[in-house]
Formats: structure tokens, C-alpha cells, sequence
């Protein structure tokens, strides 16, 4: 793998802010993403992540500032933004295979392509004993798993998301953030990962942002140069666990 | 905690349901069980394993299927006012005040209004909440509604506090917080509690056992003593590694 410094820009953040109205919600962020990096975000509870995610996503305009993409403002008509959420948002009435391709056949790509994307995260998944079931047959974790397939099986440009396992358990959880890694190298996307646990934080990413209070700005960026796979155990994780806990802790 | 003073016996619950059509449905078998007096013990399974159906039994909402339970060596019948519950979605009535809502108990059972305040005074002191009294639950956090809740059980001053996965919906920052606060609560005003999760963190943070249960129906998979002396660090290798050992005893259900 590359390392993170010889890749090409892929998200360029100047100056972001988000007033509403009088309540200033996100103060003058600036930062860069490179292409296909594993970006983790952290903050305490409350301190404006959830704005923070919907101006990336361009739900809502920014009060000033800009938000590039490979050197052009983001456009969701022109990027491709894809987006995992914490309740998983399978749709009931499509199978596991029709879920997966709907992105793809949202996006009008070619039946070929579509098939081959599908059947390849099918195998990624190792669902493919699965493909005829609906979701409400599934668990939880599994339909999450399907949401976050479709969403890798898209290529977006960016791929956002917003604590995807914290209902979790532990044993659970895991398993799927070694799945999501897998993912992430196979198809090589770039991922801002949104969390509030911090153990996850330092064993998934690249690089760590880590959020101040309200109003946010960024407080600290951290490069996370820990070889994968990681070893939650090791002294070199668990001192960089400790030096984040120590900048978010408000509890 | 007291080793040797028993408070609640388990002996030999199950519990069966059975629907319209004559089908069974078996969710707990044969727990047998010993609480001590002032112990913190959690009840630790996957989701829908039965753990919440062998609290509900222990609560008096739902009665065994065949088993007893005991309370101080006598079996008990229903509900019983020595044991008091905290409940996963808070069940506070959105109509009162926190200090309405943390008097509740004390009022069903009777108690006058002057000295129902002071108990419930008392509590909201102790669980932080100082200030908020005329506050109503729609107005708290997640994490301050659970605090009413903690105070409530506390105000009718019951020697068993059974406490169902009070902290299942909130996220892993306040809930680290709430964590830290039970505890603190629980070594000021010392009442034996049994508490719920599915959560193994959670678990190795908060008890002086641990009861591990298996998937549907639960059974008893293991029982750990917790060896960590408190007050504990959840970054440390010593907490890793026995949560370590507990998360390789429990199931993997995809």
C-alpha cells in the first residue's frame, strides 16, 4: 500500500462554519483527506458531528467555506457520496441481492457492470447463501453488513459513516470493523468513519480527527502509522488510545 | 459485600410460553442461582437470550414456570416492595415533574407527602440532578432520565435493585459516564443489584460477578468473579484481558 502521504488529495476542506442562527455549531474547519484514506472522527458527545456529517454529505450548505472534491466544489449530481447510517436502512421489500445492486442501478451503470460489482461483494460478504432473503430474516448485523456492501459496491467517492456499529457487541463488533477493513483495501474508497469509541477509532484508521467541544473545530489531527493488522493489546495502542480518550474525555 | 449472608435464591426457574395455538416456547431453563447481600451482580447474554424474562420473573411481573425464588430465605409470590426496578426506557411519565416522577413509588405505597420529598430529595442529590426537580422528563437527556430512574428506585429504598439494561441506548461516551456514576452511587448507598446487559465491557466495569448466559432458552454458561479491584481503568491490560476472556465464552451471532 501506498503510504498516506504520496497519495493525491482526494476531499479538501477550507474553512468550514456552521452558524444556526445566533449558535455557532461548527468554528473554521480545515483539513484534508487523501485518496483512499481511513479517516476516523472523534468528539465528545453533543460537540456537532451529526452537522459536521451533513455538510460532507451536502445536506445542508455551510454558513462559509468550501468543500472540494478532487479540486472541484462537491456536487452530489457530479460525486458520488455515499452514506452508512446507525440504524441500518435496508429496504424490506428488496432481497439481499436487489439491495446491493440498487445503488448501482440508482447510479445507471451497465447491466454488466452491475452484475459483476453484485456478485463480487456477494463473495466479499460471504452472503452468498443469502442472496434470496429479505432483510427482516436477517439480524441486525446482517442487513448493516448489506447496507455497508451496497455502499463500498458504489465506488463513491466518499463514503461516510455515522457509527454504523455502535448497537454492537463487543465480539460483534470486531468482526465487522476487520470486515469493513477488508472492504476498504479490496476496493481501495475513501472512508470517514464517524465514532464515539475510541478503541475503534485507533484500531481502523489511518488518520484520526479528533473534535473539540461545541463549537467544533478540529483540536488535534492524529496519524495512526500502527501496522495492520492491529493488536488492541500492544503497549504502542493502547498509549495511543489513552492520549485520545484524554482529549475528548468529559466524563 | 458480605459472603456469607444470602439475599436471593434462584432454585431450579424455567420459564415456558405458550400462544394461541398450543405452541410452547421454552426461554429460560433451570436457573439456579445465589445472590449475595450488597453484590453487584451482572446478568450478561446476547440479545433475546431470556435475560430480561428471568429479571421480570425475579421483579414479580412474570411467575416461573415451574422453579421458586427466594427472598432472605422465604419464597416470593408476585411483586414485592423489597425489590426495586430500573427500567431500560426509563418509564417515566412524561406528565410530572422529576421530582413528581422520583416520588411515585413512594406515593403508591402510601407514604405522606413530606417525608416521600425528603426521600426523593436525597436521591436527586445523590444521582446529580440537584436543580432540576421541576424539570420534565422531556426536557433531560438520555443520560439524565436514566439518572430520575436510579433516583426513583433508590427513593423507595428497596434492599434489591434489579436494573435492566438502563444504559442500552445511550451512546459509548455517556454511558462510560453513567457507568462511573452507579458506581459511585452504589459504594455510597450500598443495595445489592442485579443488572442487565448484553454488553461485555459493561459488564467487566461494573461487577463483582459476572453470570454468562446462553443463547435461547438461557441457561447458566458460566460464572466469573470479577478479579479487578476498583476503582477500574478500561484501557488497562489487566480490564483487556479478562474481558478478553469473557468475550471468547460468548457466542458470535452474525
Amino acid at each position: 500500500m501506498q503510504t498516506t502521504t504520496n497519495r493525491p488529495v482526494k476531499v479538501q476542506v477550507d474553512h468550514l462554519t456552521k452558524r444556526f442562527g445566533d449558535l455557532l455549531v461548527l468554528d473554521d474547519i480545515s483539513f484534508q483527506i487523501r485518496k483512499g484514506e481511513f479517516v476516523c472522527v472523534v468528539g465528545p458527545t453533543g460537540c456537532g458531528k451529526t452537522t459536521f456529517l451533513n455538510l460532507l454529505t451536502k445536506l445542508i450548505e455551510p454558513t462559509s467555506g468550501k468543500l472540494l472534491i478532487d479540486g472541484e466544489p462537491a456536487d452530489p449530481r457530479r460525486h458520488n457520496l455515499a452514506f452508512v447510517f446507525q440504524e441500518p436502512s435496508c429496504y424490506p421489500w428488496k432481497t439481499v441481492e436487489e439491495n446491493i445492486r440498487f445503488g448501482l442501478e440508482l447510479k445507471k451503470k451497465s447491466r454488466e457492470e452491475t452484475e459483476t460489482k453484485t456478485e463480487e461483494m456477494l463473495r466479499l460478504l460471504g452472503m452468498e447463501r443469502f442472496r434470496k432473503a429479505y432483510p427482516n430474516e436477517l439480524s441486525v448485523s446482517s442487513t448493516q453488513r448489506i447496507i455497508i456492501g451496497r455502499a463500498f459496491a458504489m465506488e463513491p467517492d466518499l463514503l461516510l459513516m455515522d457509527e454504523p456499529y455502535a448497537q454492537m457487541d463487543l465480539k460483534l463488533r470486531f468482526y465487522l470493523e476487520d470486515e469493513v477493513l477488508r472492504l476498504w483495501r479490496e476496493i481501495g474508497t475513501t472512508v470517514v468513519f464517524i465514532t464515539h469509541n475510541v478503541e475503534e477509532a485507533v484500531y481502523l484508521s489511518e488518520k484520526i480527527l479528533i473534535l473539540s467541544n461545541k463549537p467544533a473545530t478540529i483540536k488535534e489531527t492524529i496519524t495512526n502509522n500502527l501496522p495492520y493488522p492491529r493488536d488492541i493489546a500492544s503497549e504502542e495502542f493502547i498509549s495511543l488510545r489513552r492520549r485520545v480518550t484524554e482529549q475528548i474525555k468529559w466524563w | 459485600m458480605d459472603e456469607h449472608k444470602i439475599i436471593l435464591k434462584l432454585r431450579g426457574i424455567s420459564k415456558t410460553f405458550e400462544n394461541k395455538k398450543g405452541e410452547k416456547h421454552e426461554v429460560v431453563r433451570e436457573i439456579s442461582l445465589t445472590v449475595f447481600e450488597n453484590e453487584f451482580v451482572v446478568f450478561l447474554g446476547p440479545g433475546h437470550c431470556g435475560k430480561s424474562v428471568i429479571i421480570n420473573m425475579i421483579e414479580g411481573l412474570l411467575t416461573p414456570t415451574s422453579g421458586e425464588i427466594e427472598l432472605k430465605g422465604e419464597p416470593i409470590h408476585g411483586s414485592d416492595p423489597r425489590i426495586g426496578m430500573v427500567f431500560q426506557t426509563t418509564a417515566l411519565m412524561p406528565w410530572k415533574t422529576v421530582m413528581e416522577n422520583t416520588e411515585l413509588g413512594l406515593k403508591f405505597a402510601g407514604v405522606p407527602k413530606s417525608e416521600r420529598r425528603a426521600a426523593a430529595r436525597k436521591y436527586l442529590d445523590l444521582v446529580g440532578l440537584k436543580g432540576f426537580e421541576k424539570a420534565y422528563p422531556g426536557q433531560l437527556s438520555g443520560g439524565m432520565k436514566q439518572r430520575v430512574g436510579i433516583a426513583r428506585a433508590y427513593a423507595y429504598n428497596p434492599e434489591i435493585l434489579l436494573m435492566d439494561e438502563p444504559f442500552g441506548a445511550l451512546d459509548a461516551q455517556t454511558r462510560y459516564a453513567m457507568e462511573e456514576e452507579l458506581i459511585r452511587i452504589w459504594q455510597q448507598q450500598k443495595r445489592t443489584v442485579v443488572f442487565v446487559t448484553n454488553n461485555i465491557e459493561e459488564a467487566v466495569f461494573l461487577s463483582d460477578r459476572i453470570v454468562l448466559f446462553s443463547e435461547c432458552p438461557a441457561r447458566i454458561k458460566t460464572i466469573y468473579q470479577n478479579p479487578l479491584p476498583r476503582p477500574r481503568d478500561p484501557i488497562s491490560p489487566e480490564f483487556m484481558e479478562f474481558r478478553q476472556m469473557v468475550s471468547a465464552q460468548t457466542d458470535l451471532s452474525l
